[in-house]
């Protein structure tokens, strides 16, 4: 890493470039966190030598992202495929050149269009450009066929061990991007990895700059013709086996692998170039000019492939299957806003946060109480994700399901919501556009822990004197409610779990009174042992059924109420909130006054005007202000009374329910042992 | 300090695990029981119309240490061999809900009064229940003797029922105990030294295996139900929680929760009848099992003396053999090979007639327990059922 150190006091080509980044920093945050839904971070960590992970996808996925949608890519990418077969004899000559030439065109057309072009921008000098055109010509690779990938792997590999000769050329071509890319992390929360995403941009750099060093006259062209060295790709592979150890590489593109699964296709690719790059460039700082030989390359590269394409299927699954979440929550409306009667859509469990997320920054400053969304649940996904016919992880989806559905009914029985064109679009539509920052793990994630924490703190400051008794009253009796919500949520839970036990114990029981009946020599006694142990095993299966009852209606409930207690609490808050900015407003009239009234008295006529301006204008505010703050005291009120007759009304209903399921497993139970007494009876 | 008397419900009392003739004519109970710390005194009643007692009724207190000793006696004394002993009564055990209080004292802050109060019943009522088990089996232990005919005449057991001091057995000391620990060893190698004899009898042949059979069963099915009982003890505290948490959100919510209270009030009654639940069910099923386990394990023990005898008359033959062999001591040898036929005849022919009653009994024990239990299962749902039902009525109807 001495090289890159080296480079790193980045020299600023131009102050265009350094305006731009940022502005794409923000996008990749976005995007790149998709990457990462979840619980996939923790599976990608063990592959990754170095952290580079986050930094690095950040780097990438944001200018992929568009190119991924990109019809052509798998066509591209079929051609692609072929060039590079054919030209695996060919090693960089010009015919190739020009077949590969062929492609890059459309290929470039389109992807270039919205984050390449934001990166054109960088065109001042010649390395940059074909910088900014690397990741989107990486692109349709990707998408297109991770068998693609995998050779694309090797792709870069080679470039960079062909870079690797003329590695004195592009010391001053790398100068740049390095630069660049650095701004990013300075300016983002990652301020200890600039080292690692170094090697990134590097690296990514290298490539292009050596195929302008080659063909300097067009660049995207370039950049295919590189594809024939696709070939060598076993001979570039071969450059790290010759240092590291051959596992190494193996067992590097085999954690590589389980990424995959999880990710959708741009980390992927990401993903399997970074490490091997990353190593390779190390290496080659030390040893740059190591002669290459590459006897058994063959194998290793092949190794990867078909197992790539395997891959590829699962995760096609893999992502259905995370499409399949979905709510099926037919919706029958009468109302005139909706297109049909009945309506289904397929949306993702983001898509929901999504909604929710909009619904709150849009409602929640009114003071409605915008119901929560179910919460993420990294560990129960990973276990869907990765024990596919778990019992357990249908029970998740299960439940999950459930939540979704009940989130959605509260959505659209509040009058004021239920207008709201996003909850339409949701319900109606039949494509979503992917909702963003949702991701538990991500940067955005992130700032908004932050925000809830400064928004706690302020709450703390916040004084507010209460000219509301029923507000005061309320609030205290909400806070005092939930806490024994909580209580009791975690009592009920408790209580599933003992019904839980309990039902295993029986059947274990049940097992065991069979055992006892088998062994038995009085035949009647044995007849009604066997029909105990019957009978214990009818009643297992309903302290099961009963612990799922439990657990569904009451538990359930609980949980929701305390979320929604929170979304409650928060319609408060809003309404401190206004309170705060009308007193503030005040205050500042209160200042403004207090200046016209020393101008008035030090004689100056000329800012009197101004300052009469300003009074004028903060009065028209501090009314405004007070009006909203009534406003949004009205809809906490009104609010809060419809959550409470709400509320009422879900418990009792909820409760019924609850008691009826325990009415008919008692019916179930009186059945069971009503029909075991005469054969106790029959004992002689 | 805990004292119960239990006149009233004696009768449901007696008897639980065996059918007893009560025509016999000597009638024991325990009518009273009193708790010291560790020890606990039973007062035994007994009324009798034998005139080998001094008078026709009379009470006595002991302590559970004589009642080992008189099961020692019992054992130890060869005429009984070829009966089978009456298991011994197990110690009575009060740890766990005296560690359960302990456990409860101090979690008290963590509870409101009211749930604590109510834990602390429950947990009395439980202590309640072991102690009431505890007489109950002890009383069972005298039943028995006192309605087998042989029993009932054992000298041991007479002053036992009279004597109207203390006893004052010897506690058994560490030589002693480990004396017993070692007879056991001996005992179980012994056991399969004597396997390899050849059974002569089929009819002890099957008993053995049958009873070892159902002796692994039925220790297995004691622990499962022993375990299912206690899962169900913690389902019906996990409701006293829940009615406690309920009844503080209906104390703080005026209007909205109104209904809470009374959902609250059904936890409490659905609690009290889960809870009445587990306990018929340890009472009904898990001391039945509990009881047939130890039975068989004195049945067991009864075949093994047998057995024993009956390789001590193999020796003899093996003795007088070679005594004849060498013709020395024939006599003397012939004498012992007699003896030991004749101990071995007595104890396989007293051992059939014990066994057969035994099977007839367990036959009858489980029966009527399986029967009880199922009753009180069908009670305890339906009461439930009506008050649950009650509970969904008012609840719709307000």
């Amino acid at each position: 890493m001495a090289a890159s150190s080296e480079r790193s006091p980045p020299p600023f080509p131009e102050l265009e470039d350094q305006e731009l980044e940022p502005e794409l920093e923000d996008e990749d945050s976005d995007e790149g966190a998709d990457i990462f839904t979840g619980s996939t971070l923790s599976s990608m960590d063990p592959p990754l030598p170095v952290s580079t992970s986050e930094p690095d996808k950040d780097i990438f996925s944001g200018p992929r992202a568009e190119p991924l949608n990109n019809p052509l890519s798998e066509t591209a990418a079929e051609q692609l495929k072929a060039v590079s077969g054919a030209s695996s004899k060919a090693k960089g000559d010009v015919p190739v050149e020009e077949a590969g030439s062929e492609e890059p065109d459309d290929l470039f057309s389109d992807p270039l269009g919205e984050s390449g072009a934001e990166l054109e921008t960088h065109t001042s000098n010649a390395p940059l450009l074909d910088f900014s055109e690397e990741p989107p010509k990486s692109d349709p690779i990707k998408k297109a066929a991770s068998s693609v990938a995998a050779e694309k792997k090797v792709l870069h590999t080679d470039l960079f061990g062909d870079g690797v000769d003329d590695d004195e050329d592009k010391d001053d071509l790398f100068k740049t991007p390095p630069g660049a890319m650095m701004k990013k992390p300075q300016a983002s929360l990652f301020r200890a990895e600039p080292d690692d995403i170094f090697p990134e941009a590097k690296t990514e750099a290298k490539p292009a700059t050596k195929a302008s060093a080659k063909q300097p006259n067009n660049a995207p062209t370039d950049l295919f013709t590189e594809e024939p060295f696709t070939v060598m790709p076993a001979a570039r592979a071969a450059v790290k086996p010759a240092a590291i150890p051959s596992a190494n590489t193996s067992s590097k593109t085999n954690g590589l692998h389980s990424d995959e699964e999880d990710l959708f296709a741009e980390a992927t690719v990401e993903l399997s170039l970074d490490s091997p790059r990353n190593d390779r460039r190390k290496r080659d700082a030390m040893k740059p000019s190591e002669p290459v030989p590459c006897p058994s390359t063959s194998t290793s590269s092949s190794k990867p492939q078909p197992k790539k394409l395997e891959e590829l299927e699962e995760e096609e699954k893999e992502d259905k299957f995370d499409l399949n979440i979905s709510v099926t929550n037919p919706e029958k409306t009468t109302l005139s806003m909706f297109r049909s009667k009945q309506l289904t859509v397929r949306r993702r469990f983001s898509d929901f946060l999504g909604l929710y997320e909009k619904l709150s920054e849009k409602h929640s400053p009114n003071g409605y109480i915008v119901p929560p969304a179910p919460e993420k649940s990294i560990l129960g996904m990973t276990k869907v994700k990765v024990g596919k016919e778990d019992l357990s992880s249908d029970e998740f989806v299960e439940r999950r399901r459930a939540a979704l559905e009940r989130y959605l009914q509260r959505v659209v029985s509040h009058p004021s919501l239920l207008q709201d064109p996003d909850v339409r679009e949701f319900l109606e539509k039949e494509e979503l556009p992917r909702a963003v920052s949702t991701q538990a793990l991500s940067g955005a994630g992130f700032l908004k822990m932050i925000n809830k924490a400064t928004d706690a703190v302020s709450k703390m400051t916040i004084k507010m004197n209460e000219s509301d008794v029923w507000f005061e009253e309320k609030l205290q009796e909400v806070e005092s409610e939930d806490q024994q919500l909580r209580k009791l949520h975690g009592m009920v839970e408790s209580l599933v779990n003992h019904r839980k036990e309990l039902s295993v114990n029986t059947a274990v029981f049940a097992k065991s009174v069979a055992m006892l009946g088998s062994s038995e020599d009085n035949t009647a006694l044995s007849r009604a042992l066997s029909q105990l142990a019957e009978v214990e095993d009818r009643i297992e299966q309903l302290h099961q059924d009963q612990a799922a009852n439990d657990f569904f209606i009451f538990a359930e409930l609980l949980a929701d109420y305390i979320r929604l207690l929170g979304a409650v609490r928060a319609c408060f808050d809003q309404r401190m909130k206004a309170w705060q900015r009308w007193q503030d407003g005040q205050n500042m009239l209160q200042k403004k006054r207090e200046a016209e009234a020393k101008l008035l008295w030090a004689n100056k006529p000329e800012k009197l005007q101004q300052a009469k301006d300003e009074i004028g204008e903060w009065e028209g505010r501090v009314s405004q202000y007070e009006r909203d703050f009534d406003r949004v005291s009205a809809t906490v009120r009104k609010e809060v009374m419809r959550f409470e007759k709400e509320k009422t009304r879900d418990f009792k209903k909820q409760i019924i329910k609850y008691l009826q399921s325990l009415l008919h497993s008692e019916q179930q139970l009186i059945k069971y042992w009503e029909a075991f007494l005469p054969e106790a009876k029959a004992i002689a | 300090m805990t004292s119960i008397s239990q006149d009233g419900d004696r009768d449901k009392l007696r008897s639980v695990s065996v059918d007893l003739n009560n025509d016999t004519p000597l009638l024991i109970d325990i009518p009273d029981a009193l708790c010291e710390r560790d020890k606990v005194k039973f007062t035994i009643h007994t009324k009798t119309t034998l005139n080998s007692f001094q008078k026709p009724d009379f009470s006595v207190s002991r302590q559970h240490e004589d009642f080992i000793w008189l099961h020692d006696t019992l054992v130890e004394t060869e005429d009984y061999a070829g009966l089978i002993i009456p298991p011994v009564p197990p110690k009575p055990d009060f740890e766990s809900p005296r560690e359960k209080m302990h456990k409860l004292g101090e979690g008290e802050a963590t509870m409101t009064k009211e749930e604590y109060t109510k834990m602390k019943q429950e947990l009395e009522a439980e202590y309640l229940a072991v102690f009431k088990k505890t007489v109950q089996v002890h009383e069972i232990f005298l039943q028995r003797l006192s309605s087998h005919p042989a029993f009932s005449k054992d000298r041991n057991f007479q002053i036992f029922l009279e004597y109207d001091q203390d006893l004052s057995v010897r506690r058994k000391n560490a030589k002693e105990m480990f004396g017993g620990f070692f007879k056991n060893m001996v005992k179980s190698a012994d056991e399969v030294l004597i396997s390899g004899v050849k059974e002569v009898d089929e009819f002890f042949e099957q008993e053995k295996t049958f009873l070892l059979d159902y002796f692994g069963k039925i220790k297995d099915a004691t622990a499962k139900a022993e375990k299912m009982t206690r899962s169900h003890k913690n389902l019906a505290d996990d409701y006293i929680h829940i009615s406690a948490t309920l009844t503080t959100i209906a104390a703080d919510d005026n209007e909205a929760f109104k209904s809470k209270a009374c959902i609250s009030n059904v936890c409490v009654c659905v609690q009290k009848l889960e809870a009445r639940v587990a306990s018929d069910q340890e009472l009904k099923l898990t001391e039945l099992f509990r009881y047939y386990m130890r039975d068989i394990q004195a049945a067991k023990d009864l075949l093994y003396r047998r057995a024993r005898a009956l390789a001590d008359y193999e020796n003899s033959n093996k003795a007088l053999d070679k005594a004849r062999l060498k013709s020395k001591d024939v006599g003397q040898a012939e004498e012992h090979q007699q003896q030991c036929l004749q101990k071995f005849d007595k104890l396989s022919e007293s051992g059939k007639k014990e066994l057969t009653s035994f099977k007839a009994r367990r036959v009858v024990a489980f029966r009527k327990n399986l029967i009880e239990m199922a009753e009180l299962e069908i009670k305890h749902a339906k009461s439930n059922m009506s008050l649950l039902h009650a509970c969904i009525e008012q609840l719709q109807s307000n």
